[in-house]
């Protein structure tokens, strides 16, 4: 008979039986190291401190706060039952008009009002995870390829591209020059999925940065937009962190540049990606928003959505807390500085054992600088370096190989999903490796540090990328096989 | 060149089928009990709006529950940072105990293997991304569940081969059309990978029977495929025969892990919308035996997570036994006290229906009421029935019914008074367009009966089922 399934194997589909997920990737193996022995002050002092989950959990006092003081904002309380029923059934994928007034109120707030939403462009998905996967499908089809600055978020890899098929090829970045993204890696990255003959529908965009905690300056962001008008390809600029912004530069949205007279733009090329999970500090809520100016991609987009809509009653919370302007005001300007003091005090602790990171001003993390541990500046040693502050140093931090860095040696720390005292922990117990550390380089200027990096990352310059390459065609991880994979 | 992808700028989210259209011309014009009376009452949403005074009742006495604390002490911060795909393992294990529940705990269910997704709508096509390739397909029984057009097919590629079934033998599944419909699919060069039935029926209203599920069991087994069984009305049986679910069927074959390789291919599908009537909040869950589909699926739930405040507020609710049996035996009697009220108002009017023990609406037999026995009719009378007798009701066509005439009507979406006022709306119309003379106080019902001609000024004409319309490629 033709189409018996004789083969196990064939039972289940590709996709489920495949790698695409990306957790076999060391960022989620680190995850997998904190679950089985977690840090606790009291109860396990001597546990892996999380550093490798961008959290912002400074700020829950103010929200607390804002809660108890506004109990009809849940439809659960006494105050708010009267709307049970009402919240309950609906299930309109457009959205509680009232939630999606509050969002496009909040988005411009957190840019300084210097811009406005419009609530009916704003489309709900199940957190930025889903938004973004939900703009892969609309914008590309499968073998279809969208550019990414590297060094980029690991979870970009299954998000636009597992279910999707859509393939996602590196713009290439380099420490040099404080990884800007410039003119000639596009066209470069472009050109060479010309020569594969693949399809380039896209350049995506993580301002402020995940992993390097930067945000992108306005010549920068005008030469994106030159480039994708250019080529007649879409710009997805994903903001979820907009309000970490604790410092100068501010941050400058896409959606301001749009607004400026010189700047000409198709706009029904531009979107972006929105999330209540980095901002406020709610991934648990699931509030993720897909905001484009191109009327069909919000068609479609919202058509979509039934696959993973806001729940209601939270959308209903949201609805009441963002429509309080006196709140929101405070939150955001409070938020910003306890990020400030923190960043402000883990640099400096850093500093002072002599490890650097890349100045950053935004995020929940510093891109740290750690090349000079490295036995050998390879991706291996940089996995061996990664082993030993996880099972030694005892801290979760993430790799710059697991975010497709070209250069080995850097790794994102992140600093707000944890208390002062823990953080004074994390950092004892840096100063403790470093120097214990034989390999690290004792009062070497900066500026000789950064010309032999440069040197070794241009020899290294074509081996990387040819590692890119390979990566971007297929849909494993960069790394065969994780250590904590083999250990397990 | 085209700027968005081909998912984006087809039809295949099926949004322009009727069953969608009705809906957008009762948002239009909307039926108010207060403000606007010839307003168009909403038949075509099966929602369960009966018991919510149990729920609210069960909030005001459980106020930690509903302010997200613990023992009095807010674990607002946790909720809002909790994100692991694995769901709160309180809401898990309440979750599986409910579902036992409502199967009369004739079954367990290993909340390890339990999948949150975000609605129903979420789970059906995670497990399709799971057990299927573009271009491969599910065989359904029709009618269907309009949604799944868009649910099972649209971002998946995977494609849907009809088992047609009949009003000869009350739509039920046979073996016949099931093999019909694997063979179809082979000739359409389809690899088949698995069956996919609702169960309680969305739209007949009605549950499979153990034969029909034996049959279906027999059926995978011997095709090596998978079986899904949707059991998201599986609270809504209100009446005998008794809510019989596949994993029950199973128990009862000895298929565990230890017989047939076919207890790793059964997967349910389940959500709270319809038993609890709680759709905004998107709660939706694959169960499945089979480790690497919990596995693949978990993974996929990233794109759907419940919301953590809402997996908190259920996992008490449904952890307050006292609640969920209150709650389960209440539900049954409200439903069925409505559905006969639904059933009795049609008779007066002269209309039928599909003899039905669950779900939130009635499979309405209004065949007599066609101009002619074609689609283009069964079209016709939709409209009349939307814009002038201003019920929102879906056709038949738009569930693939392969017969003219059926529509699916809602009965748990409204007030009493308002189904009241459908009823007299309908009954109305008919009198109207029929003239259909009332004898004893009930219209009869219309057959082909010539001597019974005497005013009718429309074309009323029964035919046999054998008399197939052309039906353009549904």
């Amino acid at each position: 008979m033709g189409f018996t399934l004789s083969n196990q194997q064939q039972l289940l589909s590709k996709i489920a039986t495949g790698n695409g997920h990306g957790e076999n990737t060391p960022y989620f193996d680190g995850w997998k190291a904190f679950d089985s022995n977690p840090y606790h002050p009291t109860a396990n002092p001597q546990g892996v401190i999380q550093m490798g989950l961008a959290e912002n959990q400074l700020s829950f006092d103010l929200i607390q706060e804002w809660v108890l003081k506004n109990p009809e904002a849940s439809i659960c309380t006494a105050q708010g039952a009267k709307e049970f029923k009402d919240i309950a059934i609906f299930q309109d994928y457009h959205g509680l008009p009232e939630f999606r007034n509050a969002v496009a109120n909040f988005m411009g707030k957190v840019r300084g009002n210097r811009v406005t939403f419009d609530p009916d462009r704003i489309v709900m998905s199940g957190g930025a995870t889903g938004a973004h996967e939900m703009i892969a499908f609309c914008l590309a089809d499968p073998g279809e390829a969208f550019l990414v600055p590297v060094p980029y978020y690991p979870g970009f890899d299954r998000d636009l591209r597992w279910r999707t098929g859509v393939q996602l090829l590196p713009v290439a970045c380099e420490s040099s020059n404080n990884f800007k993204i410039t003119r000639a890696a596009l066209e470069d990255a472009y050109e060479k999925a010309q020569k594969a003959n693949i399809r380039v529908k896209g350049l995506l965009i993580t301002n402020p940065s995940n992993p390097l905690g930067t945000v992108l300056d306005r010549e920068t962001l005008k030469s994106l937009v030159t480039f994708i008008n250019e080529k007649n390809i879409h710009l997805v600029s994903d903001e979820i962190y907009a309000a970490t912004v604790f410092t100068q530069p501010r941050f400058i949205s896409i959606a301001e540049i749009l607004e400026e007279e010189e700047v000409e733009c198709n706009r029904d090329l531009v979107h972006i990606v929105y999330s209540l999970s980095k901002d406020m500090g709610f991934p648990g809520f699931r509030v993720g928003i897909v905001y484009s100016y191109n009327d069909a991609v919000v068609n479609c987009a919202r058509k979509m959505s039934s696959f993973g809509l806001v729940s209601t009653q939270t959308q209903h919370l949201i609805a009441s807390m963002l429509s309080d302007n006196e709140f929101v005001d405070r939150f955001i300007v409070e938020s910003a500085k306890r990020l400030k003091a923190r960043h402000t005090r883990f640099t400096v602790g850093l500093e002072e054992q002599g490890t650097t990171c890349l100045k950053s001003n935004g995020g929940l993390f510093v891109w740290m600088d750690l090349h000079k541990h490295l036995k050998e500046q390879t991706f291996e040693a940089e996995m061996a370096l990664w082993r030993t502050i996880i099972h030694q140093v005892k801290l979760n931090v993430s790799p710059g190989v697991s975010f497709h860095c070209p250069e080995p040696g850097w790794f994102r720390v992140c600093f707000a999903n944890m208390d002062d005292q823990t953080m004074e922990v994390a950092l004892e117990r840096i100063r403790n490796f470093v120097l214990q550390d034989k390999d690290a380089v004792v009062a070497i200027k900066k500026k000789s540090c950064w010309q032999s990096n440069k040197k070794l990352s241009l020899s290294f310059k074509s081996f990387n990328f040819r590692i890119l390459d390979e990566v971007s065609m297929s849909p494993h991880s960069p790394i065969p096989q994780s250590p904590l994979v083999r250990a397990t | 060149m085209c700027m968005l992808s081909t998912k984006a700028t087809c039809n295949s989210h099926g949004q322009d089928s009727s069953y969608f259209l009705g809906w957008q011309e009762y948002e239009k014009n909307p039926f108010h009990e207060v403000n606007n009376t010839n307003g168009i009452i909403q038949m075509g949403l099966a929602e369960n709006q009966l018991c919510f005074d149990i729920l609210k009742s069960w909030l005001a006495k459980n106020p930690d529950a509903a302010g997200f604390k613990r023992n009095g002490e807010s674990i607002f911060g946790e909720l809002a940072l909790f994100q692991d795909y694995h769901g709160i393992p309180e809401f898990k294990k309440a979750l599986a105990e409910f579902m036992s529940e409502i199967r009369g705990n004739k079954v367990s269910f290993d909340p390890n293997h339990l999948v949150l997704a975000a609605g129903a709508t979420s789970a059906n096509e995670t497990l399709m991304f799971c057990l299927a390739e573009p271009g491969e397909a599910f065989l359904l029984p029709t009618p269907y569940y309009p949604g799944f057009d868009r649910d099972l097919k649209w971002r998946t590629g995977v494609e849907i081969v009809p088992i047609q079934c009949t009003s000869s033998n009350g739509f039920q599944i046979t073996e016949t059309a099931l093999q019909e419909a694997y063979q179809e699919a082979q000739k359409r060069n389809l690899r088949v990978k698995g069956v996919l039935v609702t169960n309680p029926s969305n739209p007949l209203g009605t549950t499979m029977t153990r034969n029909e599920l034996n049959m279906l069991v027999s059926f995978v087994e011997d095709k090596g495929i998978h079986l899904v069984s949707d059991e998201i009305y599986s609270g809504t049986a209100f009446s005998t025969p008794s809510f019989v679910s596949v994993m029950e069927i199973l128990k009862e074959r000895e298929c565990d892990e230890n017989g047939s390789d076919v207890w790793n291919r059964v997967h349910v599908v389940y959500s709270l919308s319809k038993d609890l009537g709680l759709p905004g909040f998107r709660v939706g869950a694959i169960y499945s035996n089979d480790d690497r589909v919990v596995s693949a699926a978990t993974k996929m739930s990233s794109f759907g997570l419940v919301s953590s405040q809402t997996q908190y507020l259920l996992a008490a609710m449904l952890s307050d036994k006292k609640l969920t049996k209150n709650y389960i035996s209440e539900n049954h009697k409200r439903l069925r006290q409505r559905q006969k009220k639904l059933v009795s108002g049609l008779q007066k009017a002269g209309i039928s229906c599909l003899k039905g023990n669950a779900g939130l609406f009635c499979w309405v037999d209004m065949r007599h009421l066609l101009r002619s026995n074609t689609f283009e009719a069964e079209m016709e009378l939709w409209k009349k029935i939307v814009y002038e007798v201003r019920l929102n009701i879906s056709p038949g066509s738009s569930c693939h019914c392969t017969e003219p005439g059926w529509f699916r009507v809602c009965f748990a979406n409204m007030s009493e008074d308002t189904l009241d006022l459908a009823l007299q709306r309908l009954k109305a119309f008919v009198t109207e367009y029929y003239n259909i003379p009332e004898v004893n106080g009930h219209h009869q019902t219309i057959h082909l009966n010539h001597s019974r001609r005497r005013s009718l000024t429309k074309w009323v004409f029964r035919l046999s089922f054998d008399d197939r319309s052309p039906i353009p490629g549904r």
